[in-house]
């Protein structure tokens, strides 16, 4: 029972408002998601109707292996970079703001209000592309994957640091205290005794950043271009071109980007739900 | 940059009980934490936002520039394709905003009600919020195919003629805004879900009391106790929506002509081009666009809450 239940003066449930609902749910939400699976898996020809239809026949497994194989192999060397990119920028993210966001919570200092302030700059401002692009080539990082990945977490800290900084201020400051009587430095207390007591907050920043950095598409193609260097929503980008005609390999593609968030969803969805959340509550 | 300059006399070894002498306190919480994401902030996010200002001004080829005055911000404000691309930002944002706060709350009241399938219907609107948004686009540039799309084929069936949803210059840009909303709508409504959530259940139970209806507890309780969840989902979206660009991409390419261009469609298109210096000014533009609405947007917003 939720408070907003006894808005509904009438007691028990509505079932018509219910049917309704789901009726609803079911052709805005659903058929849409359904589409995607019947016309991944039809033949080429059928496929091109655009319509909502069975199968006439079922072709998972060569749609499957002909979208794999397309332009050699791309979709598998796509993979294989969105998830270094998605590893190693959602790894960066967690340690740098986590560090950031503990003294951030913990010291007070007069730098304090022009920190929160460009944490704050970095949620809000648009970044400035080819400027970004000429700092990057001036460090010889642009085109390659080292480059993207610092963009990324660069892109991704402020979100991950006032996460941070809010979870920090929920541990109580006498564990710090006994820690440094204990004869902890800096480094010590934040990796041995702090970083594990984050564990909640870090799975909900690994979570929700990983489902960013896999599905975003603006910056690889920005920072990343070529077909060498592909990440998977830049195949979906590059096919669509290719396969005008092929919607069935086309459906396969976006079926297959799909899955690694919905697997997220299903083991997730807590996580997810909380680290979306957090600002309607942020103080 | 000034974040880093952290005092060496920080690190001084001494006991955390030794008096405070001229702020040579040792403290356990060094400066020092902030280095790596304060260079990686800056060279990759302040130094470029900075640089844009200047570059702005010039004609750019990434090796040469050359200081030319406003005149990038004149093209941008005298040629009809990068105007357009500009007002379509507003309306864009202002249009999807405001559908997603309107939906947003609608649902979340819906799905806190005592309804059969709650978990399943939350789950599902939730669901698009996780997808692609490419293959999102994607998805209703097939759907919304004119003739053979199976939404024209619905609307056909009910006797309605459906436009050509994504090639008529009149409904391109608002199409696109409609997938926006669909795919963004499970966001505003678990906000606002979390919102409801946390209004003391007594609240009701007075107003019910008093003989309030459920429309009455709605407008006196919900609404203005869920002012933060408001606040939270006008932000997020309108920062969104000034700054989308990817679903727009995905669909149109900011077809028919430049009908459904956006800043960050023609920051792309003229990045493209190689206008260089052109791009950096509609980045330029973006900026303050965004500043100029969120920042007094959120000070407005935040200061009403007080007073209440």
């Amino acid at each position: 029972m939720s408070t907003a239940e006894l808005v509904n003066h009438r007691p028990g449930r509505s079932y018509v408002l219910s049917a309704v609902a789901i009726v609803s749910s079911i052709v805005v939400f659903i058929i849409p998601f359904a589409f995607i699976v019947l016309t991944a898996v039809k033949d080429r020809q059928q496929s091109a109707d655009l319509d909502f239809s069975w199968p006439h026949q079922f072709q998972f497994v060569q749609n499957f292996v002909d979208v794999v194989k397309a332009r050699d192999y791309m979709l598998v060397i796509a993979f294989i970079n969105s998830t270094i990119l998605t590893v190693a920028s959602v790894a960066g993210m967690v340690v740098l703001a986590a560090m950031a966001g503990f003294v951030l919570q913990r010291r007070k200092s007069k730098w304090n209000g022009f920190i929160n302030f460009l944490v704050l700059s970095g949620l809000i401002i648009p970044p400035a592309v080819v400027p970004t692009i000429w700092v990057l080539q001036k460090l010889g990082l642009f085109k390659t994957m080292p480059g993207l990945i610092l963009i990324e977490i660069a892109f991704g800290l402020s979100f991950c640091i006032l996460l941070f900084r809010a979870f920090v201020a929920t541990i109580p400051r006498e564990l710090d205290e006994a820690a440094i009587i204990d004869g902890a430095g800096p480094l010590r207390l934040f990796f041995r005794v702090i970083f594990p007591l984050l564990r909640s907050v870090i799975i909900t920043v690994v979570v929700v950043q990983s489902v960013n950095v896999f599905n975003d598409f603006v910056n690889p193609l920005y920072f990343l271009p070529g077909d060498k260097n592909a990440t998977v929503q830049l195949t979906l980008y590059n096919f669509s071109g290719q396969f005008s005609t092929q919607y069935n390999l086309l459906f396969m593609d976006i079926l297959l980007i799909t899955i690694p968030p919905l697997i997220m969803f299903l083991f997730f969805n807590r996580q997810i739900v909380a680290g979306m959340t957090s600002g309607a509550v942020k103080g | 940059m000034t974040v880093t300059s952290a005092r060496p006399q920080d690190r001084v070894d001494s006991t955390p009980a030794a008096p405070a002498g001229g702020g040579k306190v040792y403290t356990p919480y060094s400066f020092w934490f902030y280095l790596p994401t304060a260079v990686l902030y800056s060279v990759l996010f302040l130094v470029p936002t900075f640089a844009s200002f200047y570059y702005s001004l010039t004609r750019w080829s990434l090796f040469e520039s050359k200081f030319i005055g406003f005149d990038n911000f004149v093209t941008f404000f005298q040629e009809p394709a990068l105007v357009k691309g500009f007002t379509n930002t507003l309306i864009y944002a202002v249009v999807t905003s405001g559908s997603k706060v309107v939906l947003g709350l609608l649902l979340a009241v819906l799905l806190t009600s005592r309804i059969v399938g709650r978990g399943y219907l939350r789950s599902v609107v939730f669901f698009p919020v996780l997808v692609s948004t490419v293959g999102v686009g994607l998805l209703f540039q097939v759907l919304m195919n004119p003739e053979r799309g199976i939404i024209n084929g619905a609307l056909g069936v009910l006797g309605i003629q459906g436009p050509g949803w994504l090639t008529d210059p009149k409904w391109a840009l608002m199409s696109i805004a409609a997938v926006d909303v669909w795919k963004g709508v499970g966001l505003a409504t678990l906000i606002y879900i979390a919102g409801i959530v946390s209004i003391p259940r007594e609240y009701m139970e007075a107003a019910r009391v008093d003989g309030a209806g459920s429309w009455e507890s709605f407008r006196r309780i919900v609404l203005p106790l869920c002012k933060p969840a408001t606040v939270t989902v006008i932000i997020l979206s309108l920062i969104g929506g000034l700054r989308s660009f990817e679903l727009i991409w995905a669909m149109t390419r900011g077809g028919p002509g430049f009908t459904s261009d956006v800043i960050s469609s023609v920051i792309y298109k003229q990045y493209q081009a190689g206008f260089y210096g052109l791009s950096t000014a509609g980045n330029v533009i973006l900026f303050v666009v965004v500043t100029a609405i969120i920042l007094p947007l959120s000070w407005f917003l935040n200061r009403k809450e007080v007073d209440m």
